[in-house]
C-alpha cells in the first residue's frame, strides 16, 4: 500500500493524475467519434450510391483493421503527412503533433465508425409512419429532424452508444505506446522503476473496472431519461 | 510511396500472418472451451457458481486486453514459487502468455454470446421434445445445442474479427506477428504510411475473408 501514497514516495498522485487523463482522452475521442459520426451517417443513409460507398469504406476499413495499427499509423505516418501538406504551402519546418491529439484523434476515428454504425441502425429502425407522418404535417426539415426523429433516435441509440463508450474507453489504454501518460502508461513507468509489474497492472485493472462500472451507472440513468414512453 | 518497399516487405508481412493467425485459431478454440463451459456455470441454478462466472466474464469485459496481456507476462513472473513450477516453462514464453491472455478474454465474450443464445431458445421447443418422449440428453444435443449455435453465429463471427485485431496486441509483448513486423520494418526504413497501410490491408483482407465464412456458415445453419 506504500507505493500508492500521495507525494514522492508513492505513485498514488501520478496514478490519479493518469486516471483523469484517461477519461478526458475517452470523453475527447468519443465526441471527435460523434463529429465523423455526423458526418458519416447521412452519406450511409443517402440515395447517392456514391456516397454510400464513401462512408461504407470509412466503417468497413476501421472495424476490420486492429485499433493498434490505426494508431501506430497516425502516430507515426500523421505529422509525415501533415508535414507533405504544409510544404505545399510552403512551410518546410518540422512539425511534430503532440500525442495527446494524435491519440484522440486515432481513438475518434474507431469510436466514430462504431456510433456511425449505431446511428444508422437506430434511424433506420424508426418506423417509415413517423417519416410520412411528419411531410403530410408539412413540418419543416430541420423541425421534424429535431423534434421527431432526433428524441426517438437517441432512445434506440443510448444502450447501443453505451457499448461503444465502453470499447473506447478500454481502446485509450492503447495510445500508451505513443508515451502518453494515461494509466496504462504510468502503471508501465512504476512497475519499472519499482519492480512491481504485478501490483501495478492489477491496480491498472482496478481503475478501469471503476471507470467501466461507474460510466455504466451513469449511462444507466440517461437510459431511463430516454426510454420514457412518450 | 515507395513501392518498391511495399513489395519487399509484402512476403514478410504475410509469413507474419501466419503468427496472426496461429495466434487467433488456437486462443479461438481455447476459448471456445472456455466460454462453453462458464456459459454452463452462469445458468447454474447455484446462485454463487452463477455469480462467480458472472464475475469472471465481468473481469475479463471490463477491463482492456493490453492490461490483461501485460499482466499474464510481467506480472505473473514476479511470484517467486511460480518460477519454480512447471508452469514457468509456460509463462515464461510470450507466445504462451499472449494465447492465455486472449483466450481467457475471448472464453469472457463467448460465454456472454453462448448464455444468451441458450436462454433466447424457446421453452416449447424443449417441451414439444421432451412431450414427444425424447431424452434429455438427445434434447441438448439434438435441439438445444443445434439452435444456440445457429442464434450465436452472427454474434460470435464478430467476435472472431474483434479477436482478430486483438492479436495485434501481441506486438506489445515482443511477438513477430503482422502489427510487430509492420513496427520493425517502419522502425529501419522510416516509411511508415506504406508499410503499415500494406499491413492494414492483410488484416482487412482476413476480415473479410472470416466475414463471408460466418455467412455462409449461416446460411448453412438457417432453417
Amino acid at each position: 500500500m506504500d507505493l500508492l501514497i500521495f507525494g514522492k514516495t508513492g505513485w498514488g498522485d501520478e496514478l490519479f493524475y493518469a486516471t483523469l487523463m484517461t477519461i478526458v482522452v475517452a470523453v475527447t475521442a468519443m465526441l471527435i467519434g460523434f463529429l465523423f459520426s455526423l458526418i458519416f451517417t447521412p452519406l450511409k443513409l443517402s440515395n447517392n450510391k456514391f456516397l454510400n460507398f464513401i462512408a461504407n469504406t470509412y466503417t468497413t476499413i476501421i472495424r476490420g483493421v486492429p485499433e493498434l495499427l490505426v494508431i501506430y499509423l497516425l502516430f507515426f505516418g500523421g505529422s509525415g503527412a501533415i508535414m507533405y501538406v504544409a510544404s505545399i504551402f510552403g512551410y518546410n519546418d518540422y512539425i511534430e503533433i503532440n500525442a495527446f491529439i494524435t491519440g484522440s484523434v486515432a481513438i475518434g476515428i474507431i469510436s466514430g465508425a462504431y456510433s456511425t454504425e449505431v446511428f444508422r441502425g437506430a434511424i433506420q429502425s424508426i418506423d417509415e409512419g413517423q417519416f410520412e407522418a411528419s411531410k403530410v404535417l408539412g413540418l419543416r426539415k430541420n423541425i421534424y429532424f429535431l423534434k421527431v426523429i432526433m428524441p426517438q433516435m437517441l432512445r434506440l441509440a443510448i444502450p447501443n452508444l453505451s457499448n461503444v463508450w465502453q470499447i473506447t474507453l478500454k481502446d485509450t489504454s492503447l495510445i500508451s505506446v505513443t508515451g502518453l501518460v494515461e494509466i496504462m502508461r504510468q502503471s508501465y513507468i512504476a512497475a519499472g522503476s519499482t519492480r512491481e509489474p504485478l501490483f501495478f497492472y492489477s491496480f491498472a485493472a482496478v481503475l478501469y473496472l471503476m471507470l467501466t462500472f461507474l460510466s455504466m451507472k451513469l449511462i444507466n440513468k440517461l437510459e431511463v431519461k430516454y426510454s420514457r414512453s412518450f | 510511396m515507395d513501392l518498391d518497399l511495399m513489395l519487399l516487405s509484402l512476403p514478410k508481412l504475410l509469413s507474419a500472418a501466419l503468427i496472426t493467425l496461429k495466434l487467433l485459431s488456437v486462443s479461438l478454440i481455447v476459448g471456445l472451451f472456455i466460454g462453453f463451459l462458464f456459459a454452463v456455470l452462469r445458468l447454474n441454478k447455484n446462485p454463487l457458481i452463477s455469480k462467480f462466472a458472472y464475475g469472471y466474464s465481468y473481469l475479463f469485459r471490463g477491463t482492456p486486453l493490453l492490461v490483461q496481456i501485460f499482466i499474464i507476462y510481467f506480472g505473473l513472473g514476479q511470484i517467486e514459487w511460480l518460477r519454480s513450477t512447471f508452469l514457468w516453462v509456460i509463462l515464461k514464453e510470450p507466445y504462451w502468455c499472449a494465447i492465455i491472455a486472449f483466450a481467457l478474454n475471448t472464453g469472457a465474450y463467448t460465454s456472454e454470446i453462448l448464455r444468451s443464445a441458450f436462454q433466447t431458445i424457446k421453452p416449447g421447443i424443449i417441451e414439444a421434445g421432451k412431450s414427444l418422449g425424447i431424452s434429455n440428453k438427445i434434447i441438448l444435443y439434438k435441439i438445444q445445442i443445434p439452435v444456440a449455435i445457429r442464434q450465436s453465429l452472427p454474434a460470435y463471427g464478430n467476435e472472431i474479427i474483434l479477436m482478430m485485431k486483438g492479436t495485434s496486441l501481441a506486438s506489445t509483448v515482443t511477438l513477430m506477428d503482422i502489427t510487430g513486423v509492420a513496427k520493425h520494418i517502419v522502425s529501419t526504413t522510416y516509411k511508415p504510411l506504406e508499410v503499415f497501410l500494406l499491413a492494414g490491408g492483410i488484416y482487412l483482407f482476413m476480415t473479410f475473408i472470416i466475414h463471408n465464412l460466418i455467412k455462409y456458415l449461416e446460411k448453412k445453419y438457417s432453417y
